[in-house]
């Protein structure tokens, strides 16, 4: 177990990128609180890039016409306030925490000082997703994406859900934490709100309480989502009270 | 001497890097341009001294100054200068590469490692670049030789402090600290500021 000592000894083998994806996660959700850890950070990394700037060499002409053809066919990112990368395989645990990292400070700011969201849930629920495999890419993706918005709810007996919705990448994602299993013999089913008109978005899994799903289809200007308890097999419209209802942060 | 040293550290000398991200984040290509004659050289170096490979070396460069312009809207001075955040970018995607092609190879290759600390041997006809590598050549010989062996094989190695440790027959902790006052040593040398 890494104690908070040790991060503060991390600040170093951070700026080297000299820690594991894990760690790395670890030392930037350290870094949030921790006001000196984030001056000795930014004065490390300042001098790591010392460091580099030693190594610059000479560039071949080419690269230059490469990269300048290259650029004017890619679109830039919006403004915002997190930096982004593509996801990439193996890379998930870092792009997570530095989105988790943002939400906790957009919901600290929202909701004046109740962060709601809870970002280790949401790597555990990432976790078991990505070992039961369930569109694991894509909700790394949509957790990661630039524009990504978070909206929590508690829905009682110390359950959380919150929905995750990247309109860019028109996919939403539900993270449940705590959910109790349903009856026997039921489900739970996804539905995005059309104004009103529920469309059914696929199946959390019956034997998870904590879990991230991918809601099945595209946003496509959905208000919000829902979660109902239906047979199993699912129903092609709500038929029972939501257990869930949360509309989409704009 | 020590004046003109000074002077190809002071960061002034590169006086319109932060105006230029500025358009850049507003999609202005001839800005783009401008950036890229100021970063290129010092972002393929980055990159060079991780993977070696110079053809590799050359397209992970190419993607990082790409991801540059992709990403330049979200770049905001409070979190350093625009010069260091092309130079994280750099090294991180080049660790990442060198992770994710050489993680076994590197172990085997713990005694070529310690034999190939930066050589610094390309050539660079920008004087600004010289005086640079002199100053930063001159504080690694500051620190302790395992210090500067820790650093070294973090940085243009790409080794994780695990791989460090291994490399250099430390405990985990100890490589993890060595990385810590080997940096705030270079640090205070170099006069970095953030």
């Amino acid at each position: 177990m890494t104690t908070t000592a040790d991060l503060h000894l991390m600040t170093g083998a951070y700026a080297l990128h000299a820690l594991s994806d894990e760690e790395h996660a670890a030392f930037e959700r350290h870094l949030a609180d921790c006001e000196a850890c984030a001056q000795e950070t930014a004065e490390l990394s300042a001098t790591a890039a010392r460091l580099g700037l030693a190594a610059t060499v000479t560039p071949s002409a080419a690269l230059r016409g490469q990269v300048l053809r290259r650029i004017s066919s890619v679109r830039q990112v919006p403004p915002g306030t997190t930096g982004t990368r593509p996801v990439r395989a193996g890379r998930r645990a870092r792009l997570l925490s530095r989105w988790a990292l943002a939400a906790c400070l957009a919901a600290a700011a929202t909701l004046g000082g109740t962060t709601v969201w809870q970002h280790q849930r949401a790597e555990d629920a990432l976790r078991q997703a990505r070992s039961a495999r369930q569109g694991t890419a894509e909700i790394a993706a949509v957790l990661a994406a630039p524009d990504a918005r978070t909206r929590t709810a508690d829905l009682g007996d110390g359950a959380t859900g919150s929905v995750v919705v990247s309109r860019e990448r028109d996919r939403a994602v539900f993270v449940a934490s705590g959910m109790a299993r349903p009856a026997g013999g039921k489900v739970y089913q996804l539905w995005y709100d059309d104004d009103g008109t529920m469309r059914s978005a696929g199946f959390m899994d019956p034997g998870r309480t904590d879990q991230a799903v991918l809601l099945r289809g595209g946003v496509d200007g959905a208000s919000g989502m829902g979660v109902t308890v239906e047979p199993a097999g699912g129903s092609a419209e709500p038929s029972s009270t939501p257990v869930a209802l949360l509309g989409f942060p704009t | 001497m020590r004046e003109a040293v000074y002077i190809g550290a002071n960061p002034s000398s590169r006086p319109d890097l932060q105006e230029l991200m500025g358009r850049v984040a507003l999609g202005d290509e001839d800005a783009f341009a401008s950036v890229y004659d100021a970063v290129a050289g010092p972002v393929l170096g980055v990159v060079q001294a991780v993977l070696r490979d110079p053809a590799q070396s050359e397209e992970v460069a190419q993607e990082v100054l790409v991801e540059v312009w992709r990403t330049a809207p979200r770049y905001r001075s409070e979190i350093g200068t625009a010069l260091n955040w092309v130079l994280t970018l750099a090294h991180r995607r080049a660790v990442d590469r060198v992770r994710s092609v050489e993680a076994a190879a590197v172990r085997d290759h713990k005694a070529a490692l310690l034999a190939r600390t930066p050589e610094f041997d390309e050539v660079t006809e920008q004087v600004e670049a010289r005086l640079e590598r002199e100053q930063v050549r001159r504080c690694l010989r500051t620190l302790t030789e395992i210090q500067r062996q820790a650093v070294t094989l973090a940085y243009y190695r790409g080794l994780t402090y695990r791989q460090v440790a291994e490399a250099l027959a430390l405990p985990l902790g100890t490589a993890k600290t060595r990385l810590r006052d080997g940096l705030i040593r270079l640090r205070d040398c170099l006069g970095v500021t953030a």
